[in-house]
Parts: structure tokens; C-alpha cells; sequence
């Protein structure tokens, strides 16, 4: 069968793509679109190693057929930092060594991102809740909770910071 | 030990040097990478537990359009059964059977060929067209199956006591002598457990590259514990020679011990060289579950004795580990590590290797340690019970320290297990109230530690920054404790030292990451390169001053005059000495490889508060403590790490973790929906507390932290919950439907 020709925005860049009808959004950014960030550590949307946005929806990209990005934006690891300058929660996990192996790594702060853009409030519960989908076997995740709380306050402190001025 | 005094970088927590690629998806990990000209490897796996292979006919999947290379074992060196090729701890003969079956498939899973293909579709459409004529035979999974006389025998070869047995080894440590050690004992407790499989877990599946010349120049890529070992076992299995493979380690995502053997590599080997091709395996989740470790099953007895002012005059343990299809669980942990906390006069400790028709367990963090910690720290919660003694009183009662003769074999030097007992007791989590249905419970447990082969290589740039380059994988961090050390000796900013893997071609040999060996091991390599560096350095200022290099001394990364009376000089940074290189000697570098020794067992003590819910049977853990004796901890938010991974996992092993087979003999959970693993929303914090004991044999004081973390959990859980409800459990996991048992008083 010949490969379908898809259209999308990725991390705000227009792509394109082709593909098998039956491929997931995960096997497209890993295969043609080179974007192997996102992980695949189930293909059962069970571990959110592979997590991203779809139009600011977080969603398992191992559970998305890739044709269904057509004329939709896509988010992934890829995307956080600006330029050099890395995303806080990037520079979060860093400092409190949120992340070991970092196979993890990408899904958790795509996640960590789309519950911090709806919750700039989040409570521990809230974080262990909005992080269940993400496994990590190496933290404990105690770690990465404590980042993204820390986080989320350094940010709503940044933005009362920046609304003052 | 060599103390430093004003730590700049050790002890600090430092950013690690591979951080940014792994927050921004830029890491490569061992599925990231492809090749020009790349194709798809696949494992046709066996449907049956146990089965004689009378043939394989894989013509019509040759003929397939797009599939290059077909494989079986007859492509792969045939390791006879009547002598053993040790490499490491594993024997070629039984990795040259698990890689792929051989005379028989030995359990559902069993690879018994591989294909290669222009896709992953069609290399898997190409499996399904191998006929295999399988003579399907009766099997066993359990132990107790496993152990009946008339039960199907997997080895031939394989005897024990005159016969042939599934019991393929027993290991056996004794000090004193138990039998007159009960008599004296006023108290005795003797218990039986079992323990269920549980799989490391990581979220990474196994994965390679390879690519092999027409010369048999072959690369590969991938993710292990080891990149030397996967070179030695690759030219083992493959009989290409060593020098002419060069094992390239990506970033590993997550091993736990599971990946200090290879799967994968040696068929992608095989495949790569038949096509001529590049050849990329990727194993799925499901593949994983059913093909890859766990760690054993277990039944175990262990009995202990004490006399009424709580000293524990005798104990016994026997300990049941299941090896899976070949022989090798880690018995040698269970019988060795589970008195060692303790010094006891009288002990003997049995252990027997059991093979049955389930995959081969591979090494799991501690391996078998927390077996057999299991069942003595609940004999040991059972007997202060019976003692009306606090549980720590009794540990500490009776705590190894320094100059006990270990029941497994050596003296202690100087150790931290009774400073953990002491930090326990005085932590705040020991005495804070509980609620209704809440418990408390305590545990300790103890591993080895290991030393062994390390290298590294130490390098000084031109614009006098540094690049430290060992042999060692890093799983969870151990290059920002690299940094942190060679900073600290060089007196530098640890930005300015960057930290490399070397693959097997560009570093010297080093052993496995395993074995909580690496800190301790790559520390002493690194110290050592970088002090040769340091007198280098101070030999061409003293050159440039004209002074002895005895008058230079090296200090906040410059060479400065030892002394007044050495002469008035301005100091000469590192970056000045390295500018002067050429016209001052030439480059400044220096490598050591070591065997290195001196490696001390690790101690911990944990704390755990659960609450059961009596309606559902839900046990959670609201409040976890661990304390262990870390020697030095050179990046602590590291250790941390460690220590609150591995209760992630042993609260995962105690309350829910499990391998459940169904009626054909298949495991019935391969997949993260139903091998229940702790999500984020399972667990509290965790409160990791490091006590410090420098180890004396290291030059820093590191005592090896990842796999003590795991010893004493299981127990701790088991305790807590006991003390919760007043019941006690005899097996893992203590799951909701068992918990209901037991509240119901069925259990
Ligand atoms: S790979 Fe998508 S959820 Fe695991
Ligand atoms: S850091 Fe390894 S799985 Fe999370």
C-alpha cells in the first residue's frame, strides 16, 4: 500500500511526513521525523516514556496513529527549551537529580509541563496523580515530585515577579 | 584514608555532566541509533515451556521477498555441556543455550531463530513462516514441582545426589556449630516463606546495532551494564575474535543487574554478518516480561535462637532459588548476606539452585540478598516479639562491627551497620504516633560490595580543561560523582571536567557496572590518572621555575611554590601549563587500569509505616526511612537517589510485583498494565538518610550504595504490616486478595 502523506506542526514548526496507515505517532517522530526523544518503553500506553502534546492534550504517542497529527500541533521533549535557554522544569530536574538512567526522562517533564500550563498550583497529591502515567523504575520518584513542586512555585513566583514589573 | 580537607566538589550536588542531553531528548540510547543501510531483527520464540526441538525448516521464510538472513542455533558456537566457560559469574554453556535453544526450548519465550528483513513487518511476517517441529514434553515452573522426584527433568546432564535433578547446585556456609547452638537457645523461631519473581523492571527495553565488515570488523551499539562484557560474549557466541569487535555503550535506560548479559547482541551478529547488512534489534515490552531476567523465586526456612536477654546463640537458613531454564540464581546472596548483619556464633546457611521451565533469572539488584533478608529480618521481628524487645534493641544487641567474623566468611573492618541501627532509633519516623490500622516496621540488610577490573583515562586539553574518559556505563549518575572527584583533586570548577564512556576499543578493560562496584572502582582509576596528571603538572612548573618538583606543590588548580624558601614565583594555573604543553614535554594525559580491592559490604536499616485498608485489602505505604552507611557519599542527591530507587522497587516486590502463570505454563502478565510496578501515586516520599563510615580501603572513603537499598525492604513491609493488624504474612506479594485472606482468617 502506498504511504500516506501527512501534514503538521511539530514543537511550532510546520512538517511533513509519510507513513503506513497502521503507524503510531511514536513510530513517525522516531522514524522519518528523527525526533527519538520521546521514548518507547511499552507501545501499550502504559509507562508515558513516549508522552507528548497533541494541541495541548498529553497523550501517549505510542497510543496515537501518526495520521491523526494531520492539521494538528504536536509537542514533544524537543520542544521545551528555547534555544539554549533550557524549560525551568529541565533546569529543576537537573539541580535535584530528578532523572538516573533518563529513559524517563522526556516523558515525565512533557508531562510535568502539561500539568504545570493547567495547574501553576499543583499539590504533591495533584503531581503523584497527574504523574501516574509516567513510570520510573530508578527514582523512587521523589526526586522528580520535589522538582516539579519546586518548580511550579519558582515559576508562579517568576510570573508575579515579571506582572509587577 | 587520604582525607581532603574543604571539600569543594565532593559532597556537593553538582550538575551531571550528561544532564542536559538527557533532559532535552538528545541522549542516544541504544533504539535512537540507525545506520545507513540499516535492517529488523526478530526472535521467533518458542510457544511451549518445554519442548525437544526435532527440527527447523526455515525455507519459506529465506524465500520471503525483503528478508536478508536467517539464523538458528546451528549459526552460533555450541558450547558443550560436559565443561563450563566461565565468563564473570556466567557459564557460556547455559548463555549459549538462553541466547538461543538449542537441543530443547526450555521455556515459553525461548528464542529458536532469528530473522533479519528490510522491515520490522516483514521480519516478523518471516517468523511466522519458520516450522519448528517441537516434541512438546511435560514441565514444571515451581519450585515444589520442580523439586518431586518423578518431575520432568530439564538437564540430563545435571545430577545431584548420583540422579538427575533439577537441582543443579547447593551452596553451603557454616561457622560454629548450629546443632549445640540451639541447645543453648531459650528462644527459638522458625518460619517458612516464599517469595514470587519480580523483573528489574527498567523502562528501557533491550535493544542493538550492529554492523559487521566483510573483514568481520563488527560494531556494535547498545545498551548494557557492560560494554566489555558484551564484546567477550558476542565474539564467545559469535566466534569472531575479540579485537575485531568494538562494543560502543549508548546510554542505558535502566538495568537493575538485568542487562549484565546479553540477549540480543550475538543473533544481531550473526544476522548482520550472513546479509552483509547493518542489523537492528529492539525487543518489545512483552518480550522483555517473558524472555529477560527476573530475579528467582524463592522458599526458604530460616530458624533462629536466642537466649532470653535477646543473644542470638544459632541461626539456620535454607533458601530455594529458582534459576529459571538454566542453572546460576544467585544463591551465593541469599546464603551469604542474610546472617551477615549480625554476629552470630553458630550458623549454617544452605542454599540450592533450582531449574524449571521459566525464563533464566538474570541478576537483580543485590541479587538474592533480599531473599534471604526477607525471611531472617522477619524471624528476627518475630523473636523480639517473643523476647518483648524492641526491634532495633535486639539488631543492635546483636549487630556486626568491627572485627566480626562475618558468618559468610571474613572479618569486618571497620563498619557502619550499628551507626545505621543508632540513626533509626533516633530518627523522628521511629516514634511518631500511628493511626488505626497503621503499623510500623523495621528491617536491616547487608550485601557484598565489589571491586574488580577499572580503567581510565585522564586528559588534559589544550585550553586546560579536563576529560576523564573510564570504561564503566553510567546508570544513574556515577559521572557527576567522577567530576566531582577529579575536580576536587585538580582544584578545579567540576564544569571544567567532562566526563566520557569509552567503548572497548578506546579504553582500557573494565568490568560490568554491577555489583555496587563502580563508584568504588572508577574513583580509584581516576584518582590515580589524575595524581600522575598532578605530578606531571608539577614537574613542568618546576621545570619553567627551575626549581625541584619536590618545591612544587598543586593547589587550587595551580602549581604554586611549596614553600618560602622554594622561590617567589606566580602561580601557574592549569591552562597556563597547558598552553606550554608543546614546548614543556607535549601533551599531559595519564591512563590507569587496576584490579581494584577493598570493596566493604554496605549496611542499611529501614523504617516503614503502612496502612491497611480491612475493607479492600490495600496496603499503602504512608511513610518510609532508610538509613545506610554510604562511606562517602561524593554526590549525595545521587545516593539519595539509590537508596529511595531501590525501596521504590522492594515496596513494589512486597505488595504487588509478581510473575502469574497460566495453565499452559505462560506468563500471564508480560506488560505494564498487569505486572503492576509502583507509580508515582503508590508511593510517599521517601526519606533516604546517609550515614557516613569512610570506607579505609578507598581513597575517598566510597563504599559501594546501589544495591543495599533493596535488601531490607520486603521485611520492613512485612513487619509493618504485622504490626498493623497483628498478622503476619509468609509470602510475597502481600496483594489484596492475600491481605483479605489473612483478614478474614483464611491465610
Ligand atoms: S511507550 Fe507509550 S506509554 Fe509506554
Ligand atoms: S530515571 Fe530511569 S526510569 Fe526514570
Amino acid at each position: 500500500m502506498a504511504k500516506l502523506h501527512v501534514s503538521t506542526t511539530i514543537n511550532g514548526e510546520p512538517m511533513e511526513f509519510l507513513c503506513e496507515p497502521g503507524d503510531t505517532m511514536l513510530d513517525a517522530l522516531r522514524g522519518p521525523l528523527a525526533l527519538t526523544g520521546s521514548k518507547e518503553g511499552c507501545a501499550s500506553g502504559d509507562c508515558g516514556a513516549c508522552s507528548i502534546t497533541l494541541d495541548d492534550r498529553l497523550v501517549c504517542s505510542c497510543l496515537m496513529l501518526a495520521v491523526e497529527s494531520e492539521g494538528h500541533e504536536i509537542r514533544t521533549i524537543e520542544g521545551l527549551a528555547h534555544g539554549d535557554k533550557l524549560h525551568p522544569l529541565q533546569q529543576k530536574f537537573l539541580e535535584e537529580a530528578a532523572l538516573q538512567c533518563g529513559i524517563c526522562t522526556p516523558g515525565m517533564l512533557v508531562a510535568s509541563d502539561a500539568l504545570l500550563r493547567q495547574n501553576p498550583r499543583p499539590s504533591e497529591e495533584d503531581v503523584r496523580f497527574w504523574l501516574a502515567g509516567n513510570l520510573c523504575r530508578c527514582t523512587g520518584y521523589d526526586k522528580i515530585v520535589r522538582a516539579v513542586l519546586e518548580t511550579a512555585a519558582e515559576m508562579r513566583e517568576q510570573g508575579t515577579r515579571e506582572s509587577r514589573q | 584514608m587520604n582525607v581532603i580537607a574543604n571539600n569543594k566538589w565532593i559532597g556537593q550536588r553538582t550538575i551531571r555532566p550528561d544532564g542536559v542531553d538527557k533532559v532535552t531528548g538528545r541522549a542516544g540510547y541504544a533504539a535512537d541509533t540507525t545506520m545507513p543501510g540499516m535492517i529488523w531483527g526478530k526472535i521467533l520464540r518458542s510457544p511451549h515451556p518445554h519442548a525437544r526441538i526435532r527440527g527447523i525448516n526455515t525455507a519459506k521464510a529465506e524465500a520471503l521477498p525483503g528478508v536478508k538472513a536467517v539464523v538458528t542455533a546451528r549459526d552460533i558456537v555450541d558450547f558443550p555441556v560436559d565443561k563450563s566457560v566461565m565468563l564473570g559469574i556466567q557459564d557460556m554453556r547455559w548463555m549459549c543455550r538462553n541466547v538461543m535453544a538449542r537441543e530443547k526450548a526450555l521455556f515459553p519465550g525461548h528464542p529458536v531463530a532469528a530473522v533479519a528483513a528490510t522491515s520490522e513487518a516483514i521480519a516478523a511476517q518471516a517468523c511466522e513462516l519458520i516450522e519448528v517441529d517441537y516434541e512438546v514434553l511435560p514441565w514444571s515452573i515451581e519450585i515444589d514441582d520442580a523439586i518431586l522426584p518423578d518431575a520432568p527433568i530439564l538437564h540430563e546432564f545435571i545430577k545431584f545426589e548420583g540422579k538427575p535433578s533439577n537441582i543443579a547446585g547447593r551452596m553451603e556456609i557454616k561457622k560454629g556449630d548450629v546443632a549445640e547452638g540451639f541447645k543453648q537457645a531459650e528462644v527459638v523461631v522458625e518460619r517458612s516463606f516464599t517469595t514470587r519473581p519480580v523483573h528489574q523492571g527498567y523502562i528501557e527495553p533491550h535493544a542493538c546495532l550492529v554492523s559487521v565488515a566483510a573483514d568481520n570488523k563488527t560494531t556494535i551499539w547498545s545498551s548494557s551494564q557492560g560494554q566489555f562484557m558484551v564484546r567477550a560474549m558476542t565474539a564467545h557466541l559469535s566466534g569472531i575474535p575479540q579485537s575485531d569487535i568494538r562494543a560502543i555503550p549508548a546510554e542505558i535506560g535502566g538495568g537493575f543487574g538485568g542487562k549484565t548479559i546479553v540477549y540480543l547482541e550475538p543473533l544481531a551478529t550473526l544476522l548482520a554478518k550472513k546479509s552483509g547488512r547493518p542489523v537492528k534489534m529492539v525487543m518489545t515490552r512483552e518480550e522483555v516480561m517473558r524472555s529477560t531476567g527476573p530475579t528467582s523465586g524463592s522458599k526458604s526456612t530460616v530458624k533462629i535462637g536466642a537466649k532470653k536477654d535477646g543473644t542470638i546463640v544459632a541461626a539456620q537458613g535454607t533458601f530455594y532459588l529458582q534459576a529459571g531454564a538454566l542453572p546460576g540464581s544467585p544463591i551465593r546472596g541469599a546464603v551469604g548476606c542474610s546472617f551477615s548483619p549480625y554476629d552470630i556464633p553458630n550458623v549454617l546457611s544452605v542454599g540450592f539452585d533450582v531449574v524449571s521451565n521459566r525464563s533464566k533469572v538474570a541478576a537483580y539488584r543485590a541479587p538474592g540478598a533480599p531473599i534471604g533478608a526477607y525471611a531472617v529480618e522477619c524471624v528476627l521481628d518475630e523473636l523480639a516479639e517473643a523476647l518483648k524487645m524492641d526491634p532495633l534493641e535486639l539488631r543492635l544487641k546483636n549487630a556486626a562491627k568491627q572485627g566480626t567474623k562475618a558468618a559468610h566468611g571474613p572479618v569486618f573492618p571497620r563498619i557502619g551497620y550499628v551507626e545505621t541501627l543508632q540513626a533509626a532509633k533516633a530518627h523522628p519516623h521511629y516514634t511518631a504516633p500511628l493511626g488505626k490500622y497503621q503499623g510500623r516496621g523495621v528491617a536491616s540488610g547487608f550485601w557484598f560490595n565489589a571491586g574488580g577490573e577499572s580503567s581510565a583515562q585522564v586528559n588534559i586539553t589544550e585550553d586546560g580543561n579536563v576529560v576523564v574518559t573510564t570504561g564503566h556505563p553510567d546508570i544513574g549518575g556515577s559521572r557527576a560523582a567522577i567530576a566531582n572527584i577529579c575536580a576536587e583533586l585538580l582544584g578545579i570548577d567540576y564544569r571544567r571536567v567532562s566526563v566520557l564512556i569509552g567503548d572497548t576499543a578506546t579504553v582500557g578493560f573494565s568490568n560490568l557496572t554491577g555489583g555496587s562496584r563502580v563508584l568504588f572502582a572508577s574513583a580509584m582509576v581516576v584518582t590515580q590518572s589524575t595524581e600522575k596528571i598532578i605530578a606531571t603538572l608539577r614537574e613542568r612548573a618546576a621545570k619553567i621555575w627551575e626549581i625541584d618538583p619536590e618545591a612544587v606543590k598543586w593547589e587550587n588548580g595551580a602549581a604554586h611554590p611549596a614553600s618560602p624558601n622554594a622561590g617567589q614565583f606566580e602561580p601557574l594555573t592549569l591552562a597556563q601549563l597547558a598552553e606550554k604543553a608543546p614546548q614543556m614535554g607535549g601533551p599531559i594525559g595519564a591512563g590507569v587500569q587496576l584490579n581494584t580491592e577493598g570493596a566493604e559490604g554496605g549496611f542499611g536499616t529501614h523504617i516503614c509505616d503502612v496502612e491497611v485498608d480491612v475493607e479492600l485489602g490495600i496496603v499503602r505505604v504512608i511513610r518510609y526511612t532508610a538509613v545506610q552507611d554510604v562511606g562517602r557519599a561524593i554526590h549525595p542527591s545521587y545516593v539519595e537517589g539509590q537508596m529511595q530507587g531501590g525501596v521504590a522497587q522492594g515496596i513494589g516486590w512486597a505488595l504487588n510485583e509478581e510473575y502469574i502463570y497460566n495453565k499452559d505454563g505462560k506468563v500471564d502478565n508480560p506488560g505494564f498494565l498487569d505486572y503492576r510496578m509502583p507509580v508515582c501515586s503508590d508511593l510517599p516520599m521517601l526519606d533516604a538518610v546517609m550515614v557516613e563510615v569512610p570506607n579505609p580501603k578507598h581513597p575517598q572513603g566510597v563504599k559501594g550504595v546501589g544495591e543495599v537499598p533493596l535488601v531490607p525492604v520486603m521485611a520492613a513491609v512485612a513487619n509493618a504490616i504485622h504490626n498493623a493488624l497483628g498478622k503476619r504474612f509468609y509470602s510475597l506479594p502481600m496483594s489484596p486478595p492475600k491481605v483479605l485472606e489473612v483478614l478474614e482468617g483464611k491465610g
